[in-house]
């Protein structure tokens, strides 16, 4: 096995420059290839990482039928006390999750006493909050980023109001909201902090405590029209989905039948599907990347064999086995795979690293996303494995073609 | 035993509708420590009769065996393992590796092919190198050697495995004459050291001399047959 590979380095080297070019057509090949994973990657965690912590949290419930009318922020589909006490216990039972907020949503009229708009309004539970969405905090672009999120009386609200109504930090307001039962109620607020709005469902939401909420709503018991959850691990999303999915399903009404719906991010935010475009986009360069690899490799296996005509009939006429001759060309294709994969992966590295030195940084939106990119060793020995894989396989047929050559002909090739 | 023995073999053949006979009914004997000569014009079918023996190609009727295998019934891997195993190849063209010095160049059967272990390999390559004088030229490559260290390697190289039979086709048709007489004294110093059997072809009477059994082709047949 290494005379063989031996002898295969020394044939490789025979034509440097064309083995030199194959190798490196290879490598810009890894190169592009985990260069697009990585910085699709960091863009994908960034985008992810944003809506998750600061919005949506890994998985929602809801009462079911809320989500496909969340735009009307519906009054009616509420998760009532005692069924939220039932969802709160087998949240409790599902090792998975880090932490849940329960949130109360309504519309209502937001006024600085001049001018009036609708604003859409999340009451919470500051603490569980903080510990659910985590990075909804970095977004205070004014007030006191330190503290408790909202206290009683007080109100985050979203960029652009503030902006439009010319309010600050400090300023008093009022909101008027209207009941499940219709009646209309309103309550002064004082604003604590203004919040950049981000991309996707509740990017430009405000934020009040849980206890105005239920005042303005003349709510009597502690109901909730959502819970958000966050995961230890978001990797486990897809097993807690399933085991907590299920848990749920067996919380039914009076009739028998599950009153409640579990969605994770994926469902409820529309960059789930930018997210699945990303991976289909590292499909089609995977898909260039064996493409190079397998023409290149062919290329030039077809033409060591072409070349090589007499020199094969000689190996074979002094004895050497079939299977030796074809090892000595599915080595060459091994060893140009393996450079330009090391060659590859060491650049990319090399690439990545600068780019966590010096990051990359670019609008999307109204926000300046910054790319992290990473490789995973898993990504790095799936491309490894994958043109070392395409190499070999697209020796196979030159180097099958040079161990059944029959000798004769091959001594009498000019 | 006879080391090859042919009776009636023929070789033809096919393209498209037309045959071509390059052999025709040939019978012959060939003994253990033989210095034979297959001699003939170009298309007399010596080169034909080489490679049936080689077992790279086989007879379309007749029987032929060497060293008591009927070789016609050798498959490809069999044959190539015989070849391997019994017998040694010298080339017209010397056909040495190029990437391969005169040292890994002779090493090479017994690496790829025989799978000897490394110092008993040694000692037999630089043994054999020594007894066609290519000690000094061990590790330079075939670009830097002339025709004659070319084919003397090359002879190294078929005796290196210690095979029973050494088959040359024209192994002195590249070579100036000087070169050629050397080659072929040299082949000869090897079977009487070695015991080896050599079967060579050729078409030039001056080194037909050197053969102590001379098979004359004419058009496939063999006509007939000379001891020196």
């Amino acid at each position: 096995m290494i005379a063989t590979l031996r002898l295969s380095a020394r044939n490789l080297m025979r034509y440097q420059r064309r083995t030199w070019l194959t190798a490196g057509l290879i490598t810009i090949g890894v190169v592009a290839m985990l260069l697009f994973v990585s910085a699709a990657g960091s863009f994908k965690n960034v985008m992810i990482g944003q809506i998750t912590d600061s919005m949506i949290g890994h998985l929602q419930v809801h009462r079911k039928g809320y989500v496909a009318s969340v735009d009307n922020l519906p009054l009616n589909l509420n998760i009532g006390a005692k069924m939220l006490d039932k969802v709160k216990a087998e949240l409790a039972t599902e090792p998975g999750i880090a932490a849940t907020s329960v949130r109360l949503k309504l519309g209502a009229m937001f006024s600085n006493y001049t001018e009036t708009t609708s604003i859409r309004l999340n009451g919470i539970d500051p603490q569980a909050e903080d510990a659910t969405v985590p990075g909804l905090r970095t977004r205070i672009s004014e007030g006191d980023k330190t503290g408790p999120l909202v206290a009683p009386g007080q109100l985050l609200i979203p960029e652009l109001i503030a902006k439009g109504f010319k309010v600050k930090v400090g300023d008093t307001v009022v909101l008027v909201a209207t009941n499940r039962d219709g009646s209309v109620n309103g309550k002064n607020f004082t604003v604590r902090g203004v919040l950049e709005q981000v991309t996707g469902p509740g990017g430009r939401d405000g934020y009040l405590h849980q206890d105005d909420a239920r005042e303005l709503l003349r709510m009597e018991e502690p109901e909730a029209m959502e819970i958000a959850i966050r995961l230890h691990d978001m990797g486990a999303l897809p097993a807690v989905e399933a085991s907590l999915g299920a848990k749920l399903e067996k919380l039914v009404n009076k009739e028998g039948k599950p009153v409640l719906e579990l969605h994770s991010w994926k469902a409820l935010s529309p960059f789930a599907n930018i997210a699945g475009m990303i991976d289909l986009m590292t499909m089609f360069i995977r898909v260039m990347l064996v493409a190079i690899v397998l023409v290149s490799v062919m290329n030039v296996m077809l033409m060591a064999v072409y070349e090589r005509i007499r020199e094969i009939g000689t190996l074979a006429a002094i004895g050497t086995p079939p299977r030796r001759i074809l090892g000595l060309y599915v080595g060459e294709g091994l060893l140009l795979g393996l450079i330009g994969a090391a060659v590859g992966v060491a650049l990319s590295l090399a690439v990545v690293a600068l780019l966590n030195v010096y990051p990359l940084q670019f609008p999307f939106g109204r926000q300046i996303i910054t790319l992290q990119p990473t490789l995973s060793i898993a990504e790095i020995a799936t491309v490894a494995l994958l043109v070392v894989g395409m190499a070999v396989l697209a020796s196979l047929q030159p180097a099958w073609r040079a161990s059944r050559m029959d000798p004769i002909q091959a001594l009498r090739h000019v | 035993m006879p080391l090859i023995e042919a009776r009636g073999i023929s070789r033809i053949y096919k393209t498209g509708d037309v045959e071509i006979a390059a052999l025709r009914d040939i019978s012959l004997r060939i003994d253990e420590r033989e210095f034979v000569a297959f001699v003939g014009p170009s298309g007399s079918g010596k080169t034909t009769l080489l490679n049936l023996v080689g077992c790279l190609d086989h007879p379309s009727s007749g029987t032929l065996t060497v060293m008591g295998t009927d070789v016609a019934r050798l498959g490809r891997t069999a044959a190539a393992a015989f070849r391997g195993e019994h017998l040694g190849f010298v080339f017209q063209e010397f056909n040495l590796v190029p990437v391969l010095s005169a040292y890994e160049n002779v090493e090479y059967p017994l690496l790829m092919v025989r799978n000897w272990p490394p110092d008993k390999r040694r000692a037999q390559v630089m043994k054999l190198l020594d007894a066609v004088g290519m000690t000094d030229q061990a590790y330079k490559r075939p670009d830097q050697l002339s025709g004659g260290q070319k084919q003397r390697v090359a002879v190294a190289r078929a005796l290196v495995s210690e095979p029973q039979l050494v088959l040359a086709d024209e192994p002195t048709a590249n070579l100036d004459h000087d070169s050629a007489h050397k080659v072929l004294t040299l082949m000869k110093q090897l079977r009487d050291d070695t015991g080896v059997t050599f079967v060579f072809s050729t078409h030039d009477p001056k080194i037909m001399e050197a053969a102590e059994r001379t098979l004359v082709l004419e058009d496939g047949h063999l006509v007939r047959e000379q001891r020196a």
